[in-house]
């Protein structure tokens, strides 16, 4: 940001440095609030569409445009021109302000992630508190949703959708609490700043929860029970059509690049690079630029992961969901946290280097542990179910 | 004028908000409006819904949100001494170990309670 305000003020002398800051303010906020959906939403539904094709054999979209890229624009257009039906029994303040407060909240995450060096809303030195604080809006725009639609199964949906962020939002936590604790910071830009080696190789088990976890508060499958068609038809937006249907679309689609660009920050090293730092200033046009490149690169794979977890597992029933957020990833995250601190603590590993592999033999020790316990537990948990069907044929 | 760190957020606000007010307005321009009863009734599976769906709803979601909460304030609790640890001396991990085993210690209690069973 710094470097933006000072180039406005260079290039426009009159102008004195705090109104240039609220310009560069008020354009990026624009940017982040109308171009941002715009891009993010044509882009990745393309993305994903395309991708979910060649996993399932088919072409996918390739109708608008060549190969289909303008499938985004034409749905943007059906979505505008659509007839917006409100049911009658709709209590209707609640049931107007449900989309934009899906999409607002979104939006507020953004402001905290790192696109570029130097290109960051704002850096706050709680970051990672802000992001949790501000992701549970969203969990209270599906409810709010949910319940003024009157309808049977919006209302089963909001409060499946509940009981599943309120449930993945702790192994979120335990996992940015790993984070925290090796970078000794909340702030994005210093998260960055530590990871000479990304957290990915030192903290694989953060890694994996954080992702899980993501991918569940984010509401996609395996972890899409809000809107498992076959069960509730299209759970909470049933009832919801035309712009105001289109607008929690917006909102999902948002949250997945957001969700995908946090786990490129915390633990891919966000825009870090090679030639990034020592061959070319981070601090300079074609730094940013990049940066910008780089962040991009891994933010696109980390969602092309997320589309072929989609595309790859069936849905996840409510009770086996809620199993595993409570009893393996929150108690797994927790001894994992422990042993971060521990590793952090030995007089030995004082060296950066060894630290980074002591953490990573701790990681993967927690891990395998833990899968040791999952495994023994559904072995005995299968032969008692066995006995139980030999015992009744008998 | 200082602008804090804040000031953007408190900018992203309301700019943001105004991306809805924008859709829909836009929308009401351009979108046809021909309400009719039958089109306007809840959209359940064909058949008329039957009564409202706003009944008393089962107590288990309301036991999850009571551990949520728990392990909430864990977060308040951990954040700051997670951002201190390295200046933070030997002991700081004591406590910060018994407190996670507390918290362990309760997730064991109510997984044996069966506040964790979805039936």
């Amino acid at each position: 940001m710094d470097t933006i305000v000072l180039w406005l003020t260079n290039l426009i002398p009159q102008m004195s440095e705090p109104v240039a800051r609220l310009v560069v303010h008020l354009v990026y906020a624009g940017v982040l609030s109308f171009v941002a959906p715009v891009v993010v939403v044509v882009a990745f539904t393309y993305m994903e569409r395309k991708v979910i094709a060649r996993i399932q054999d088919r072409v996918g979209p390739n109708r608008a445009g060549p190969l289909g890229v303008l499938q985004g624009l034409a749905d943007a257009v059906k979505m505008l021109t659509k007839e917006d039906i409100t049911p009658q029994n709709a209590d209707r303040p609640v049931y107007n302000l449900a989309p934009g407060i899906a999409v607002i909240g979104v939006i507020l995450i953004y402001a905290v992630l790192p696109f570029a060096p130097g290109v960051v809303g704002a850096d706050l030195n709680v970051g990672v508190l802000y992001i949790v604080a501000v992701g549970g809006i969203g969990t209270m725009a599906v409810l709010m949703a949910g319940w003024s639609s009157d309808n049977k199964y919006s209302m089963l949906s909001a409060f499946r959708v509940v009981a599943q962020m309120i449930s993945y939002e702790i192994p979120v936590i335990i996992a940015l609490l790993m984070v925290v604790l090796v970078a000794g910071s909340m702030q994005m830009g210093e998260i960055i700043a530590a990871q000479d080696v990304p957290f990915l190789f030192t903290l694989p088990l953060a890694f994996f929860i954080f992702f899980v976890a993501t991918i569940a508060e984010i509401g996609r499958s395996p972890f899409d029970l809000l809107e498992a068609e076959s069960e509730i038809v299209a759970g909470f937006h049933v009832e919801y059509s035309g712009m105001k249907f289109a607008f929690f679309f917006i909102g999902e689609y948002m949250h997945l690049f957001v969700g995908a660009g946090l786990v490129t920050t915390l633990f891919l090293g966000g825009w870090r690079g090679p030639l990034l730092g020592n061959v070319v200033s981070d601090a300079s046009l074609f730094g940013m630029l990049l940066g910008f490149v780089y962040f991009l690169i891994k933010t696109v794979f980390v969602i092309f992961l997320m589309i072929w977890v989609r595309g790859t597992l069936p849905r996840f029933r409510i009770d086996h969901l809620l199993d595993f957020g409570w009893k393996f990833l929150v108690p797994v995250g927790l001894f994992g946290l422990m042993a971060v601190a521990l590793i952090l603590k030995l007089p030995f590993l004082s060296s950066s280097g060894l630290q980074w592999v002591g953490l990573l033999v701790a990681n993967v020790a927690v891990i395998v542990i833990s899968l040791a316990l999952v495994s023994m537990a559904a072995r005995r948990s299968r032969s008692v179910a066995l006995r139980g069907v030999a015992g009744a044929d008998r | 004028m200082v602008l804090s760190e804040f000031t953007f957020v408190g900018i992203l606000v309301i700019v943001a908000s105004l991306l809805p007010i924008a859709g829909l307005g836009f929308a009401s321009l351009v979108r046809p409006k021909k309400p009719n009863p039958v089109k306007q009734s809840t959209y359940e599976c064909g058949i008329e819904a039957i009564g409202d769906a706003w009944v008393q709803f089962r107590a288990q979601y309301y036991i999850y949100a009571l551990v949520f909460v728990i392990f909430d304030i864990e977060a308040v609790f951990l954040l700051p001494w997670a951002v201190a640890y390295n200046q933070l001396p030997l002991y700081a991990l004591l406590e910060a170990v018994l407190f996670i085993l507390i918290l362990v210690l309760a997730l064991a209690y109510v997984w044996r309670k069966g506040a964790l069973r979805w039936s």
